[in-house]
């Protein structure tokens, strides 16, 4: 099922209290591209990400990802879809009690009946596929510096050859050379694994270089779905508000000056 | 989807020259076959069939690649057969990166004789630390004596408010129960001797001299102390302690003083409350165990303790607030790292004060009886 969707979500509602966060939004992710959501804070990015990793539930409307409709899920369902995606938070939620080796491994150690030795070498091998050095494996989280934390928060992601790896904010707070590393990062992922990728990103760059689509949410809707550049010509002003400004411009002519050259 | 029990992966070797995969070679598929694995024996030249393997992951793989690696050096001729092309990119992704994978140097284990060296220093470094600790606060607080504008008065009386006033309720129903039971225990022991009217002398001397304070005093390391702990353990986990540091805040002035200008002033105050209601409670118990009336108890009990009795113990209260407040707050500052970590300092916390508390309290008992009161 090539073209086939791995996340369906039609008319979510989601409400706190009076304000209003999702209005009946439809959304679709296809198997194998990378999407990323884009909006404004407070429009609803974070809710609709943890609405799709069962963290939190809509008010109303269907969410099917990987095909298994979210709402009255069973228990042993949910279970099984848990281990078929992964998930990198922006701050890593790695465990602080553990060392990075071990949080890598803990997702092997908890749902397969694999030897400490074999799930270890399986851990330092998904450390050094996220770009990490083999001593790092020993340290702590609080030892770690932001862009260490994020690979090994998404090393932690692959443990179980996620089918779908979900992220949030993989660039916020790296510097721009980190933050070139975990595109490119990104991109091999998708190319060697076939995963499809679910991310919440402001990095223009990021979204320009990598992304296959992109949604705009604001005011509780999908304003806008497609590539950066089919984007880039709608007249939406929530949209607009991404690609004016110089920051925008800026990201937009690298990426254009970048294809020009036939360079990745 | 895979199907929710994926079919173990299994390994067949029909004669030496051959060897067949099948079944899910993933995380939850190679469980069963591991350690056959390592037993694996093949003839010279052999031909692996793996047009049976239904699924692969990365943990597959690698056990796969492994597998090939060790046959291979052992001196077989391994000729792998009919993988997927999929499976086959899979396969040498990991084969790229284990035939590139240093060794890591093996950590030696430590001896008994070290970590009880190690144990030691660290507990020598705590003292020293505890110590300047001791010092910055002392200075910091003289700093506020010359300059009262300094102090800050409304973390203070909030303070006194958490630290003092919300724990009367807890304070009074202990030292009553522990009222009741000194009572209980010694209204046995006098009846025998038809000594009934000493148990107010009992109650009186031990309760104001000993139980109050030492009682007071664990009940507030053990709430107080360690909040103080947790939430400036957490907050210098979070950089709210380095925050304040850069806005030329002292965070000694800001978060320590308070705490400990605070503790010095409940925590006799508790202490008294404690005096009063533990006598009640002895003197309720007197009544109903030894038939001594109210009025006989309380003439009883002024004869026999002394204003010097009262006040021994309401001195011993400032000290216990200093140890409780200056080893909570030395320990939330020692918090480094994540969540563990504040977990484990306010555990320190209280058991280092509770300690500091009773040592105290003996040394106390030592110097009194030297000096005879």
């Amino acid at each position: 099922m090539p073209d086939s969707a791995v996340i369906e979500i039609s008319k979510v509602s989601t409400r706190f209290g009076e304000h209003v966060v999702h209005a009946e939004l439809d959304l679709e992710v296809r198997r194998g591209e990378i999407f990323a959501l884009v909006g404004g804070s407070g429009s609803g990015k974070s809710t609709l990400l943890r609405e799709m990793i069962l963290l939190q539930r809509p008010d109303s409307g269907s969410i099917r990802v990987l095909g298994v409709d979210l709402r009255d899920i069973a228990d042993d369902a949910a279970m099984s879809l848990r281990r078929h995606w992964g998930v990198m938070f922006q701050h890593g939620g790695l465990f602080g009690s553990l060392t990075v080796l071990e949080n890598v491994g803990l997702p092997l150690r908890e749902h397969s009946r694999l030897d400490d030795k074999l799930i270890d070498e399986i851990a330092a091998w998904k450390l050094a596929m996220t770009g990490l050095e083999p001593e790092v494996g020993a340290q702590y989280p609080a030892e770690l510096s932001g862009g260490m934390m994020k690979r090994a928060s998404l090393a932690r992601a692959l443990a179980l050859d996620p089918e779908l790896l979900f992220l949030d904010e993989p660039t916020a707070g790296l510097d721009p050379n980190s933050a070139g590393e975990i595109d490119q990062l990104v991109r091999k992922l998708r190319d060697q694994f076939g995963l499809s990728i679910v991310m919440i990103t402001h990095d223009l760059d990021l979204l320009w270089q990598v992304t296959d689509r992109v949604a705009v949410l604001a005011e509780g809707k999908v304003q806008g779905v497609g590539s950066m550049a089919e984007l880039s010509t709608l007249d939406n002003p929530a949209i607009r508000q991404f690609f004016a400004g110089p920051r925008g411009r800026a990201a937009r002519e690298q990426a254009e000056k970048r294809s020009e050259t036939g360079s990745p | 989807m895979q199907a929710l029990a994926p079919e173990p992966a299994a390994i067949a070797q029909p004669t030496p020259q051959r060897l067949a995969f099948s079944g899910c070679w993933t995380a939850r598929g190679i469980g069963a076959i591991e350690h056959r694995l390592e037993s694996l024996r093949v003839a010279a030249t052999t031909i692996a069939d793996a047009t049976g393997i239904a699924a692969l992951d990365t943990a597959g793989a690698w056990l796969l690649q492994k597998l090939l690696l060790r046959l291979r050096a052992a001196g077989s001729a391994v000729t792998l057969e009919g993988l997927r092309p999929d499976f086959a990119k899979l396969l040498d992704t990991v084969a790229q990166y284990v035939t590139d994978q240093p060794v890591p140097a093996p950590i030696p284990p430590t001896t008994a004789f070290e970590r009880v060296g190690r144990s030691t220093a660290a507990a020598g470094e705590q003292a020293v630390a505890l110590l300047s600790f001791v010092g910055e606060s002392a200075i910091a607080l003289a700093r506020c004596v010359a300059h009262p504008a300094r102090f800050r008065w409304r973390p203070i009386l909030y303070n006194i408010r958490c630290a003092g006033f919300d724990a009367l309720p807890i304070v009074g129903l202990l030292s009553f129960l522990l009222g009741v039971v000194v009572a209980y225990q010694g209204a046995g022991q006098l009846r025998q001797y038809g000594a009934n009217i000493f148990v107010a002398d009992l109650i009186g001397l031990s309760m104001l001299r000993e139980f109050a304070p030492l009682i007071t005093a664990i009940i507030i390391a053990g709430r107080s102390g360690s909040a103080y702990a947790a939430q400036i353990g957490t907050m210098s986990v979070t950089e709210e302690i380095d925050a304040m540091r850069t806005l030329g805040i002292a965070p000694l002035e800001l978060l320590v003083l308070p705490k400990i200008i605070a503790l010095l002033l409940a925590l006799p105050l508790l202490t008294v409350f404690a005096d009063v209601l533990g006598v009640i409670g002895g003197m309720i118990m007197a009544h109903a165990q030894l038939g001594i009336g109210y009025g006989e108890f309380l003439d009883r009990l002024v004869k026999a303790v002394s204003v010097t009795d009262y006040l021994i113990g309401v001195c011993k209260a400032p000290v216990f607030a200093g140890i409780i407040a200056v080893v909570g707050c030395f320990q939330g500052f020692r918090t480094q790292g994540g969540a563990d970590s504040v977990g484990r300092q306010t555990t320190r916390s209280v058991v280092q004060s509770i300690f500091l508390v009773i040592v105290a309290d003996a040394l106390f008992s030592i110097a009194f009886s030297a000096l005879d009161i």
